[in-house]
């Protein structure tokens, strides 16, 4: 009894505390950004003053919304909220650990893009027709690439449960390996793709010729667009996670651990998401925003390397018998 | 044994990646930076693997791949360049996507090939071959999809570099990995330095599909 | 190793670079027929020597004949060239400075080729052949028009990617033959390698026998890998084309040979005998048929030397002494007379200014000498008795319909089309009213009637020794 209230308790840490830090990770961004040029930007708790602020405003719907816009915002941030709080943070031996298959990653992502998309085209108007589409083109070349980094972690690893390719990952020597490399490259342009980062989309512009994220939701008001905002900055939190639990997974609380385990897994994991927001941030000024139909070429590459990760890793397992 | 093996691997993967992205980049200055990368990143697995096999000689042949194909070499063509006036130029790679798909078709191909025709030699010497043959390949490739004279040339000094890889990786290759670095540097040079000035004397362009007049069959 | 196989790779390479430096296009062409005369002294010399094996040279039954026939047909080419370049010049088709450069690439081009020929190393082969290779590019454009810059272009192209696949079947075979000899040296002998031929990696060594073909199949001309060959070898200089024609495609044959010997002498590698043959039939055919449509005279002797290297090519895909020893005589015969062919063009060419067989009519009544001249080079090649390659063909075609009577109807098919459309082209330009311009012959025509020559006696008698060479190589040949 007791190690289930345990285990229970574990996963609702995680999960709570993917919930907690997304907007302030979203924020953290935000400043990087600006102090990078040169202004102040916005305070860390602002995330979350946004937050309360669009929940107590009256949401604004289209006479032609139907249900599907009403509901739309709640399942996208349902869905991306057991996506967040499946992948490894702070422990890979958690309760719900069976469930956290790449895979299955793969699609509940999917589901809450394709949620968004006719959300966005169901009120008619032309904007979220646009962004809608621009989504579909990104998401048709970023999953497959997406997959393939998936196979390669999985060829490596044996598996396709993510805490167990943690396990597998911090059991490695620490070694250079090219494919692994290659990989996380894909990874990146990936996560980069779908959390509607330049270069691929803007997250601050409103103009009709570069938004792909933005344009879809431009409808949504209130609640509905507090839900929302809070849905991509979890998905932010999920990709950095993912990216961290794959590539960075030292620190984790291995299975059977204790609290005080827990708790380095924790600031570990903390440091980790931390660090990737600030890069994020770095890159983004560094970067401009590329032209919509060059965002092929970028998911192309992404799409290469993994396949090239796969190739390689192949290679290594062959020659080594 | 195994950290030899992961550092070569990486190089020569690297190496691979230089490959492909010389065959999308159309940017004539890009695609010679690509280049000059992957001839450092190949004078670098030359001399690791120097270093692993105890063959010091091999050092030398990282040097000259160093000096000559990562310095020498790009700068020439870079002011080649200019000098042609093309160094504005954007060439416009039909079908890169396709191409791309073709060219890991070949690496898969090149890698299948290898690894079930050498199952009895080390595995160091495997892998590198089988990457090799496929940067050999890709070069090929990058030579037959290209229409621009100086990025042919190019295209056929990135197959040598998948060939001093692949003979580095043949463990006790004697001199002829000198020979051959020096030997396909100086006529590459010879030879090219030849050709674009009078490609472009005779037709005003270096762009090759213009030499297509003279067919051999309709004479 | 004796003094004088050092001698004839080491004379060409020499008289290369004092050629660099020789002001004065006739003191060039002097010194170059000079060294070439020189180098074939050296080369006589093989004949009567031993047959040694070194650190990195070889001379044995299979490359004696060739290195010979090399430096003879360098001697002739270069006096031929010594009496052709000056028309060139005054013609303005070459400059004085260029020619200094084409005397020494021209030296250098004959070292690289017997470096090739003499090589005892695989990688020295390879080395020697690529050298070859680059310098005869070069070569090719030398006149600088359009259609030269264009053959010289793709000939680059094409002949690089061959070399280059070369290479990676060379290293293939490094690693087939480390197998059984150990790193090192060793693994790149041929004599070596030959000797321990059964040990050889068979996996390896059938990749690497793969990769050799297609490579050095590149330079041999074999379809479809010919692409280069009709526009190089007609729009260079004519004596370049007489010894690409008659030399390169042969070192390059001679290459595949060497390791087509190591599989044979393997008996678990590949039998290359069937890809041999169809390469070569559908050279052989192919070719003849190009032959009806070509209107340069030089394009149709090029197609004529793709015929002939795929006829030789199918003689080795048959196998067996008989048809490898046809096919050893073929490639000496065909060098010969083929060559001597060029030298009767570029007199021709000259003579009226033209390369175009339509422009060029009339011959026997304005230049009854090289009319002669010219048609019996073509009864020759065509292959009709008493010359020698009529005797190779004849060998080749017999042994084929012993032992696959409705496979040989495919050669003769190609042989007859050949036939009808050289001597059809020869009709035209020997007989007829002549027209202008016609210019005399300035030329010498020694070279000509040298390997004219030869091909006849060749047709009539061949010496014991060179019967014994070519039998012992062809044994080896599988």
């Amino acid at each position: 009894m007791r190690d289930l209230l345990i285990a229970l308790g574990g996963q609702a840490a995680q999960m709570l505390l993917v919930l907690a830090i997304a907007p302030a990770i979203a924020v953290l961004t935000k400043i990087v950004k600006a102090r990078l040029m040169r202004r102040r930007g916005p305070p860390l708790l602002q995330g979350y003053r946004d937050f309360l602020k669009l929940v107590r405003k009256d949401a604004f719907l289209a006479e032609n919304a139907s249900w599907l816009f009403r509901a739309a915002p709640y399942l996208i941030f349902a869905l991306t909220w057991v996506a967040a709080a499946l992948i490894p943070t702070f422990a890979s031996g958690l309760m719900f650990n069976w469930a956290a298959d790449v895979i299955a990653l793969v699609a509940i992502f999917g589901a809450a893009r394709a949620l968004l998309a006719l959300a966005a085209m169901d009120v008619g108007t032309s904007f979220g027709g646009i962004g809608s589409s621009r989504e579909m083109m990104i998401a048709t070349l970023a999953e497959p690439a997406m997959m393939l980094v998936v196979l390669t972690m999985a060829l490596a690893a044996g598996t396709t449960r993510l805490p167990e390719i943690a396990d597998f990952l911090i059991g490695q020597p620490l070694t250079v390996r090219v494919s692994l490399a290659l990989a996380l490259i894909a990874l990146v342009i990936v996560a980069l793709a779908e959390n509607a980062r330049i270069p691929v989309d803007n997250p601050a512009t409103h103009l009709e010729l570069t938004m792909v994220h933005e344009a879809m939701v431009l409808e949504y008001s209130g609640r509905h667009l507090a839900m929302i905002e809070a849905a991509s900055q979890l998905k932010l939190v999920a990709y950095l996670s993912l990216i961290a639990c794959l590539f960075l997974p030292f620190g984790m609380a291995p299975v059977e651990a204790g609290l005080a385990a827990w708790l380095i897994g924790a600031v570990a994991y903390l440091g980790k998401v931390a660090f990737g927001a600030v890069l994020l941030g770095v890159w983004e000024v560094s970067i401009a925003k590329m032209r919509v139909f060059r965002i092929n070429e970028f998911l192309g590459i992404a799409f290469i390397f993994a396949f090239l990760a796969i190739l390689l890793s192949f290679l290594t397992q062959e020659v080594f018998g | 044994m195994n950290q030899a093996y992961d550092i070569s691997h990486f190089l020569a993967g690297m190496m691979l990646v230089a490959s492909f992205a010389l065959i999308y980049q159309e940017r004539l200055l890009a695609v010679l930076r690509t280049f000059a990368l992957q001839a450092v990143v190949l004078a670098l697995a030359v001399a690791w693997q120097a270093w692993v096999q105890d063959r010091p000689h091999l050092f030398v042949t990282a040097v000259l791949a160093l000096g000559l194909k990562g310095v020498v070499i790009p700068i020439a063509l870079h002011r080649m360049i200019f000098r042609l006036g093309i160094h504005r130029d954007v060439e416009q790679v039909v079908g890169a996507g396709l191409t791309m798909l073709i060219g890991l078709g070949l690496t898969a191909l090149s890698l299948l090939l290898i690894l079930k025709a050498t199952a009895a030699a080390p595995s160091l010497a495997r892998e590198g071959l089988a990457i090799a043959l496929a940067i050999v390949l890709l070069g090929l490739l990058m030579m037959i999809t290209r229409r621009n004279a100086v990025t042919q040339i190019i295209g056929f000094m990135s197959m040598e570099n998948g060939l001093i890889l692949g003979s580095t990786g043949a463990r006790g290759m004697p001199f002829v990995v000198e020979i051959s670095v020096a030997f396909s540097v100086l006529i590459a040079l010879f030879v090219f330095a030849v050709f674009v000035f009078r490609i472009r004397e005779r037709f005003d362009s270096v762009d090759v599909s213009e030499l297509d007049r003279v067919r051999g069959d309709r004479q | 190793m004796s003094f004088w196989v050092y001698a004839v790779i080491v004379l060409p390479f020499a008289s290369a670079a004092i050629l660099v430096v020789l002001p004065g296009y006739r003191l060039g062409a002097l010194f170059n027929v000079a060294a070439s005369f020189a180098t074939l002294l050296a080369g006589l010399n093989l004949l009567r020597l031993e047959h040694a094996v070194g650190d990195y040279l070889i001379v044995d039954d299979v490359n004696i004949v060739f290195i010979v026939l090399n430096t003879l047909v360098g001697f002739t080419a270069a006096w031929f060239s010594a009496s052709y370049i000056g028309h060139e010049i005054e013609t303005g088709r070459i400059t004085p400075l260029s020619v200094r450069f084409y005397h020494a690439m021209y030296q250098a081009m004959m070292g690289a080729m017997h470096l090739a020929l003499l090589a005892d190393n695989i990688g020295l082969l390879w080395v020697g052949l690529e050298l070859a290779t680059l310098i005869t590019v070069v070569m090719v454009g030398l006149y600088r028009t359009p259609e030269a810059i264009e053959a010289a272009w793709k000939y680059f192209i094409l002949g690089s990617v061959g070399i280059s696949l070369a290479f990676f079947g060379t290293i293939l075979a490094y690693l087939a033959g480390q197998a059984a000899l150990g790193e090192g040296l060793p693994a790149m002998s041929w004599h070596l390698l030959h000797a321990n031929a059964d040990r050889l990696d068979v996996a390896l060594l059938n990749l690497a026998f793969v990769f050799l073909l297609i490579g050095y199949g590149t330079k041999v001309g074999l379809a479809p890998l010919h692409a280069w060959l009709p526009d190089a070898h007609s729009e260079g200089p004519t004596p370049i084309s007489a010894v690409l024609s008659g030399l390169l495609l042969n070192v390059a044959l001679y290459a595949l040979l060497r390791f087509k010997m190591l599989i044979a002498a393997n008996p678990l590698a590949m039998r290359p005998g069937p890809i041999l043959i169809v390469m070569g039939l559908v050279s052989l055919i192919f070719a003849a048929l190009m032959l009806y449509q070509r209107r340069d005279i030089k394009r149709l002797f090029a197609y004529s030397s793709i015929e002939h290297m795929g006829l030789i090519t199918f003689a080795f895909g048959m196998g067996g002494p008989l048809a490898n020893f046809a096919g050893l005589l073929h490639m000496t015969m065909h060098s010969l007379t083929k060559s001597g062919i060029f030298f009767a063009v570029g007199h021709v060419a000259q003579a009226k200014g033209t390369q175009r067989i339509a422009d060029i009519r009339g011959l026997s009544v304005t230049h009854p000498g090289l009319a002669i001249g010219l048609g019996l080079g073509v009864l020759a090649i065509a292959g009709l008795p008493p010359f020698g390659v009529f005797m190779s063909e004849f060998l080749i075609l017999t042994t084929t319909f012993a032992r696959a009577p409705w496979l040989a109807l495919l050669p003769a098919l190609g042989l007859l089309l050949a036939f009808g459309a050289l001597l059809l082209r020869l009709q035209g330009m020997l007989f007829g009213a002549p027209n202008m311009p016609a210019h005399p012959v300035k030329a010498s025509s020694f070279p000509l009637i040298a390997h004219l020559a030869l091909v006849l006696i060749a047709g009539l008698y061949l010496p014991d020794a060179l019967i014994a060479w070519f039998q012992r190589a062809a044994e080896l040949l599988g």
